[in-house]
């Protein structure tokens, strides 16, 4: 658990520092939605538990990333109409994320 | 911070792949862990940064929260173009060459779009309005 702790740290810090010095903004956004846990995740899923098994969760996170979609969609219009705080938004928003993805197990994975 | 952040995502993946199974565990290896934290870095370092120089600290800062959350709209496309990679051909290829495939798959697709936009907007503002 250490390990996976440390790996994944690394990997989402390294896609955080690049996206730290990219302009402009929405460029620098898209590392917002970097494949850096699916890939600390992935690496050592297939480590421990094989390729079949990690395939099957890399078929979800395709519901995962439609989600996270509705849900950085949903935090720019919202901050861009109600000029609301940051932390605010984007943690209040964090259910949207989970009900989307959820809804797109039970319509499409389950 | 942000290697706390990361590493706890990806223990709390793992575990929950562990106790609900691959299809409710892969959901998660979307989810925006970290992104909550790096909009509220991004809005505090403006803010400051502004309001040291007299401007309009607040709302500035705000809209380029926004501006990074249609970013990583933009890039969630491409994390979609990353799993499908994944999903597709990690049963029959070598593993790293897959991931690294993917990885590449999710950096176009993201650069892409970004890039289709920005023209749009351009062709969209040059074009004179009706009216």
């Amino acid at each position: 658990m250490l390990f996976r702790f440390v790996v994944g740290g690394l990997v989402v810090s390294i896609f955080s520092a690049l996206g730290d010095v990219l302009k402009p903004k929405s460029f620098a956004g898209l590392f917002g939605a970097a494949p850096s846990v699916a890939l600390a995740t992935l690496g050592l899923t297939i480590a421990s538990n094989g390729v079949a098994y990690a395939a099957v969760e890399a078929r979800s996170m395709i519901g995962g990333a439609v989600a996270l979609f509705v849900y950085a969609f949903s935090v720019a219009w919202v901050i861009f109409r109600y000029k609301r705080s940051a932390a605010l938004v984007t943690a209040g928003l964090l259910c949207l994320w989970l009900a989307t993805a959820l809804g797109a197990w039970a319509l499409f994975l389950k | 911070m942000r290697i706390v952040f990361g590493g706890l995502a990806t223990v709390a993946t793992g575990m929950i792949a562990k106790s609900y199974g691959p299809v409710v565990g892969g959901l998660f290896l979307a989810f925006p862990a970290i992104f909550p934290a790096s909009a509220t870095l991004v809005e505090k370092h403006i803010r400051e940064k502004r309001q040291r120089a007299g401007m309009d600290a607040v709302t500035r800062a705000r809209d380029a929260v926004a501006l990074e959350a249609r970013g990583a709209a933009m890039g969630s496309m491409g994390l979609i173009a990353f799993a499908a990679v994944v999903w597709n051909f990690l049963p029959d290829g070598r593993a790293w060459l897959v991931l690294a495939a993917a990885g590449l798959a999710w950096l176009l697709t993201s650069i892409s779009i970004w890039q289709m936009r920005r023209v749009a907007r351009g062709y969209f503002a040059s074009k004179p309005q009706r009216g």
